[in-house]
C-alpha cells in the first residue's frame, strides 16, 4: 500500500504534461463552428430581439399589447390549441406505434423505423400539398365518402384548423415516436413478464409497470413535439387556407406585409422565451429518467 | 426483530411437507424444428427444494418458464397437487418467481416492489403494510423499505427479488439462476441464507442453475438436464455416487473414465481388463465379454506407500500438478489407463508433487461405478 501511494503523485504529472498541447489543438476544431453560431446567427437573433423594445419607440409598448390587442390574442390562443390538440393526438397515436415497434422483433423493428422515417425524407411542402389534394371538397376523401353514399356533401376538411391538425400530426409522429421508443426500448421486458409472475393481467402489468416506466419519453416526446408545433408556418399557412392564423405566420405578416417590426420581433421574443421554458423543463425530466433508469 | 415476528405471516409449517406437490408429465417444447425439452416427466414433492441443472441450452429455464406459465408447452401437462395447470396464464398460477438479474421495478421503492404482488391482488393498505415489513424483516431488509433498487447492492436486490416472490405466500417458489449475478463470496452467503429461508417457510421451490456446487448444497433433489432431456433425477448424494451416465459423472464433480471388459463375473463382482491392467468392480453384474465404463472420481484414488496394497493399482508418473490450498490436483500419466486425475489432500501429502515423479496409485473395489455411454448425447 505504502508503495502504490508513493508512486500516485507522480502518474498525473506525465500524463498532464502529454496531454497539454492535445487538448489545445481539439479546441482549436471548434472555432469556426463557433464563429457561425455566433456571428451568423446569435448575433442577428439577438439584434432581432432587440427591436422588440426599441420599434417603434423604446419600452415595453409592443408588450404592452398582449394584454390589449384582442386580434393577437386570438391567435396566441389558436397557436396553443392547435399545438396542444396536435401533441396530444401525436402522442397517443406516437405511443401505441412505439410500444409495438418497441416488442416486435429486431427485424420487424428495422422495418417498422423505416416506415416512420420515411415520411421525414420528403419535403413539408410536398405533404402539405399532398393533404389538400386529399381533404378539399372534391379530394379523394370526400369524393370516397360521397361515393359510399356515407355523406350527401362535402365535408369542410380543410383550409380550416382540421386541416391544420391533420397535416401537424401527419408531420409529428416520427418526433413523437423516437424518444418514446427510446424510452421504450430501455424497459426490460422481463419486468412485465416478472409483473404477470407475481399475479398482474395485461393490463396491469401495463399500467404499472409499463407506462410509469415509459413516461419520462412520454413527456419529453411532448415537450418536444409541443417545441416543434410552436413554430410551424408553411403547413397552417397552406392547409390553413389564410383564414386560421398561427403565430409563426402572424410574425410574417407583422414584418413583411405590415412592415411592424416591433409588434413581430416581440412575439418572436415570446415564442423564444416559451421554447426556453419548455426545455428547463425537458432537461429536469432527463435527469428523473437518470433516476429511474439506473436502477437496472 | 425477533424470530416471532419475523415469521408472523410466513410462519413455518411445521417443517417439509406443506408446500404444494409439482408435477410434470412428458412435458414437451419444440420451437420449429428444434426440440427445446423433450418428454421432461418429473415430480416434486411438497416442501422440496428442486434445482433443475444442466449446461446452457439443455432446456432447464424453458422448462421453469413453463411451469411459470410463460412458455406454452407443445405437448404434456403441467400439474400441482394433481390439478392440470397447462392452460392457466401466469398471473392465475400464484407462484413467486425470482428472475434471472432479479426484475426489480426501478420507478418502485423496494416496499413498492415487495407490495405489488398484494397490489395487485387488492389487499388492504393495512395488510399490505404488515406483510410487506414482515417479509422484508424474513430478509433482513427492513432497514432499506424507502430506497430504491438501484442504491442497493446485487445481493441487497437478490433478497428484495425474493421478499417480493415470497411475500403473497405462493404456492411455489421458482427461481431463474438466483446466484448468477453475484460474486463468488456472496453467491456462498446467500446459498445458505436461500436453504434456511427454504427450511423456515418450508414451500416448494424450484431452482434452476448451471452451478452444480449450488445444486449440490441447495437442494433435496437435483434433476440433471441434457439437450432437453432429463437425463438423472435424485439426491444429490446420489447423483454425486451413483451417476447414471457419462454425462451425469461428469458435469457433477470431475471424474476419470476407464474403459474396460468382463473377464468374470463372480464374488465380489467383476474382474475388467482395461489394456493390460487387471481391474477388481464390485456391485455390478454383467456377462463375461460385455464392454465396460468406469467412472472414478480423483478424490477416491490414493497414493500407494511402499508396502500398501489396494484391490486395483497401477503405477504411473505425475505429467502435471497443481497446487490448490486444500489439495494437490495430479494428472497422472499411465500405460494402459490413460491419464488419471488424482486429489491428494495437501496436508501431510506423502509426496512433495514434481513432475515426472514415479508413484503408485490403488482404489478400492467399489470406489468407482459403472456409468452408460450417453450414446443419444450428440
Amino acid at each position: 500500500m505504502p508503495r502504490d501511494a508513493a508512486a500516485l503523485p507522480a502518474a498525473p504529472v506525465a500524463g498532464h504534461g502529454l496531454a497539454l498541447p492535445r487538448e489545445a489543438g481539439w479546441w482549436l476544431l471548434l472555432v469556426p463552428a463557433f464563429l457561425l453560431m455566433t456571428v451568423l446567427y446569435l448575433a442577428p437573433i439577438l439584434q432581432v430581439l432587440a427591436i422588440s423594445v426599441t420599434e417603434p419607440a423604446p419600452g415595453l409598448g409592443n408588450y404592452e399589447r398582449l394584454l390589449t390587442h384582442p386580434g393577437l390574442q386570438r391567435v396566441i390562443v389558436t397557436t396553443l390549441r392547435i399545438c396542444l390538440v396536435t401533441t396530444i393526438l401525436s402522442l397517443l397515436l406516437g405511443y401505441a406505434l412505439s410500444y409495438v415497434i418497441a416488442l416486435a422483433s429486431p427485424r420487424a423493428q428495422r422495418w417498422w423505423l423505416l416506415g416512420v422515417l420515411l415520411p421525414l425524407w420528403i419535403s413539408v411542402l410536398v405533404r402539405a400539398f399532398a393533404w389538400v389534394t386529399l381533404l378539399r371538397r372534391q379530394g379523394l376523401v370526400n369524393e370516397g365518402l360521397l361515393g359510399l353514399g356515407l355523406i350527401d356533401r362535402p365535408l369542410p376538411l380543410v383550409w380550416n384548423e382540421f386541416g391544420i391538425v391533420v397535416g401537424m400530426v401527419h408531420y409529428m409522429v416520427p418526433y413523437a415516436v423516437l424518444p418514446m421508443l427510446a424510452a421504450m426500448r430501455e424497459i426490460d421486458p422481463r419486468l412485465l413478464a416478472a409483473a404477470r409472475g407475481l399475479g398482474a393481467s395485461r393490463g396491469t402489468a401495463f399500467r404499472r409497470v409499463f407506462l410509469p416506466l415509459s413516461a419520462p419519453g412520454l413527456v419529453a416526446a411532448g415537450v418536444l413535439v409541443f417545441i416543434v408545433t410552436l413554430g410551424f408556418y408553411i403547413t397552417p399557412a397552406i392547409l390553413g387556407g389564410g383564414k386560421t392564423l398561427m403565430a409563426a405566420e402572424w410574425i410574417k405578416l407583422q414584418i413583411l406585409d405590415l412592415v411592424r417590426w416591433g409588434m413581430g420581433a416581440m412575439l418572436a421574443t415570446m415564442l423564444v422565451v416559451t421554447i426556453l421554458t419548455l426545455l428547463g423543463i425537458f432537461s429536469r425530466i432527463l435527469d428523473l429518467r437518470r433516476v429511474f433508469g439506473g436502477g437496472r | 426483530m425477533s424470530a416471532a415476528t419475523r415469521e408472523a405471516p410466513l410462519a413455518p409449517r411445521a417443517g417439509k411437507g406443506t408446500g404444494h406437490a409439482l408435477e410434470l408429465r412428458a412435458l414437451s417444447k419444440r420451437y420449429g424444428a428444434f426440440t427445446a425439452v423433450d418428454a421432461v416427466s418429473l415430480r416434486v414433492e411438497r416442501g422440496q427444494f428442486l434445482t433443475l441443472l444442466g449446461p446452457s441450452g439443455s432446456g432447464k429455464t424453458t422448462i421453469l418458464m413453463a411451469i411459470a406459465g410463460f412458455v406454452a408447452p407443445s405437448e404434456g401437462a403441467v400439474l400441482l397437487d394433481g390439478r392440470d395447470i397447462t392452460a392457466l396464464p401466469p398471473e392465475r398460477r400464484a407462484f413467486g418467481m425470482v428472475f434471472q438479474g432479479y426484475a426489480l421495478f426501478p420507478h418502485m421503492t423496494v416496499a413498492e416492489n415487495v407490495a405489488f404482488p398484494l397490489r395487485v391482488r387488492r389487499l388492504s393498505r393495512a395488510e399490505r403494510e404488515a406483510k410487506v415489513r414482515a417479509a422484508l424483516d424474513l430478509v433482513q431488509l427492513d432497514r432499506f423499505a424507502d430506497r430504491r433498487p438501484a442504491q442497493l447492492s446485487g445481493g441487497q436486490q437478490q433478497r428484495v427479488a425474493l421478499a417480493r416472490a415470497l411475500v403473497f405466500d405462493p404456492d411455489l417458489l421458482l427461481l431463474d439462476e438466483p446466484l448468477s449475478a453475484l460474486d463468488k463470496k456472496l453467491r456462498a452467503e446467500l446459498q445458505e441464507e436461500l436453504k434456511a429461508l427454504h427450511r423456515r417457510v418450508g414451500r416448494t421451490f424450484v431452482n434452476v442453475t448451471h452451478d452444480q456446487e449450488e445444486a449440490l448444497s441447495l437442494s433435496d433433489q437435483v434433476a440433471i438436464l441434457n439437450h432437453g432431456r432429463l437425463v438423472q433425477m435424485g439426491a444429490p448424494a446420489a447423483l454425486y455416487e451413483r451417476p447414471r451416465t457419462r454425462f451425469v459423472a461428469d458435469f457433477l464433480g470431475t471424474s476419470n473414465f476407464l474403459r474396460g471388459t468382463v473377464q468374470e463375473a463372480g464374488d465380489p463382482g467383476l474382474a475388467l481388463q482395461a489394456g493390460g491392467t487387471r481391474l477388481l468392480q464390485a456391485g455390478a453384474d454383467l456377462p463375461p465379454g460385455s464392454p465396460v465404463l468406469l467412472s472414478l472420481r480423483p478424490e477416491k484414488i490414493a497414493l500407494l506407500g511402499e508396502a500398501e496394497r489396494a484391490a486395483n493399482e497401477v503405477a504411473g508418473t505425475i505429467a502435471a500438478w497443481a497446487y490448490l490450498g486444500a489439495g494437490y490436483s495430479l494428472t497422472v500419466r499411465t500405460a494402459d489407463l490413460g491419464a488419471l486425475r488424482v486429489a491428494l489432500p495437501a496436508w501431510r501429502a506423502p509426496i512433495a508433487p514434481s513432475e515426472g515423479l514415479p508413484v503408485r496409485l490403488g482404489w478400492a473395489a467399489d470406489a468407482a461405478v459403472p456409468v452408460l455411454e450417453d450414446a443419444d448425447a450428440a
